[in-house]
């Protein structure tokens, strides 16, 4: 164990340890991967309610007069349209309009601006920005003072009344409340990275455990399941949802992962925004689209090749066994010209080849 | 951890119970522990001609593929068709249903390499409590 650094522990480290969680390193930190079960988990989430720690993500505060303006140069998103207490899911991209970061930015106050970023990518978020800092903007990196939880589910509402005894009412969409109580002082949202109503709490690391253990008492009425990050990836990916390192990197723009909504090419300048009007105009050359597997298949896996015919065309970005519908499902970077919905692919498993199909997003509908 | 006392084991975590010239091979409680909810396995041919230590089966949890090696040299002579349908046995029956194949070996294949229970309970006790 020479050279490297030992993972980080979240506020929550000894509550997952008690509670007999699987512990992986997952970027740089000691992340609990699964508690009951990956897909007993899943299930908890898609049926009931599950909670997540979320501590290892990133929060950078930025405040002052020339704040919005300056996010506005770093971000791909109009922050000139985020209202007081609303958030906005947007990309930090390189030079280049590679993805550096997929972030989300609350606005807290009038010129104050919260950024939760992912995990492990918050010191490299946090030098390039500020690298770019200009004067009339205070940056911070907050991340260590925050404790983060996921509440994630069908029954996620009704313990949200339960949790604070039917006093506060729910974020809306894209609503960011902050709430003094009992407990703590908590920033809530209603984000999240499921596909399932749910919430999202940033509140004091110190009050982690104490907030944690509430949560899991007041929910044990509603099936409440402890979840981790195995869940956390088979939920989002049923959902389509991108995981920076396996389905965004700088090599790919949000417009060839097909997230252009969260990029306003209206905005004058911002980094990264030459290469994407230039994209915009002469089309991609490459699209992020989900595929199912057509028949029962091993899981299909990040870096399993993918073939049109006898041609390479891809390498999949994100794969697994999605528990909800049972059956192997990913998203890859392919040609433009076979990136449409029905277009029958195949993976390449072990030197097999197994037939899959190009779906629309997101694999999994609520019923 | 569940460790028989009437098998082998190998340092990859397989089992082997040895009735005459047939052995049958799974693998063992803590690795279906270790690797967690088993969701697929790929098993070699019936007739395959397999050399002691070689990958011959795949076992994929949601997270991983893991190879399974053979603790023994033979032949192929049975595989179980029903981890096609319920992989699952894997995790709930490692030492009964959820077997994985069945060898014929030839007479004087070696055997002394592989662990006793004993042994293979003091290499699992070592295994760190956060691996995966």
């Amino acid at each position: 164990m020479s050279g490297a650094p030992s993972p980080k522990t979240t506020p929550l480290f000894h509550e997952h340890v008690k509670l007999g969680a699987k512990m992986v390193e997952f970027g740089g930190w000691h992340m609990p991967v699964q508690y009951s079960g990956i897909i007993d988990e899943h299930h908890a989430v898609r049926n009931a309610v599950g909670v997540f720690d979320i501590s290892h993500m990133g929060q950078f505060v930025v405040r002052g007069p020339k704040a919005k303006e300056w996010l506005n140069l770093l971000l791909t998103n109009n922050v000139e349209r985020l209202e007081v207490g609303a958030s906005q899911y947007t990309f930090l991209l390189n030079e280049n309009g590679g993805v550096i970061d997929d972030l989300i930015v609350y606005r807290c106050a009038d010129e104050e601006y919260l950024l939760v970023v992912n995990a492990a990518k918050t010191e490299e978020d946090f030098a390039w920005m500020q690298a770019r800092l200009e004067s009339g903007a205070e940056f911070e990196n907050r991340s260590t003072d925050f404790a983060g939880l996921a509440v994630q589910g069908p029954k996620s509402v009704k313990l949200y009344d339960t949790f604070f005894g039917g006093r506060h009412s729910r974020p809306t969409r894209n609503e960011i409340k902050r709430i003094e109580c009992d407990l703590t002082t908590l920033l809530i949202s209603s984000t999240g990275y499921t596909g399932e109503d749910g919430f999202e709490l940033f509140f004091p690391a110190r009050d982690a455990a104490k907030v944690w253990n509430v949560i899991l008492e007041k929910g044990a009425e509603f099936g409440i399941k402890p979840c981790g990050l195995g869940a956390r990836d088979t939920l989002r990916l049923e959902m389509c949802y991108p995981l920076n390192g396996s389905d965004l990197s700088p090599n790919h723009t949000p417009l060839e992962a097909g997230l252009s909504i969260f990029v306003d090419l209206q905005k004058e300048r911002f980094v990264g925004r030459d290469t994407l009007v230039k994209q915009r105009a002469e089309g991609v050359k490459r699209r992020l689209v989900p595929f199912r597997m057509k028949d029962k298949s091993p899981p299909p896996r990040p870096h399993y090749p993918l073939f049109k015919d006898d041609k390479q065309i891809a390498e999949i970005a994100s794969g697994t066994l999605s528990p909800t519908l049972n059956i192997g499902i990913g998203m890859a970077y392919v040609p433009t010209e076979f990136a449409r919905i029905n277009e029958e692919i195949d993976v390449d498993i072990r030197g097999r080849r197994f037939p899959a199909v190009i779906e629309k997003k997101p694999l999994h509908r609520k019923s | 951890m569940n460790v028989p006392d009437d098998l082998q084991y190998t340092e990859t975590h397989e089992w082997l119970r040895m009735e005459g010239e047939t052995a049958t091979v799974g693998i063992t409680d803590h690795a279906q522990a270790e690797l967690t909810d088993i969701v697929y396995v790929e098993l070699p041919k019936v007739g395959d001609l397999v050399a002691p230590r070689q990958a011959v089966a795949v076992v994929e949890s949601v997270k991983a593929a893991s190879d399974i090696y053979s603790p023994i040299g033979g032949t192929i002579v049975e595989v179980n068709a029903a981890l096609e349908s319920n992989p699952a046995l894997v995790n709930t029956d490692p030492y009964g249903e959820g077997w994985l194949f069945r060898l014929r070996i030839e007479a004087g294949e070696q055997v002394e390499l592989l662990k006793e229970p004993a042994q293979y309970r003091e290499q699992i006790s070592g295994s760190g409590k956060y691996e995966v």
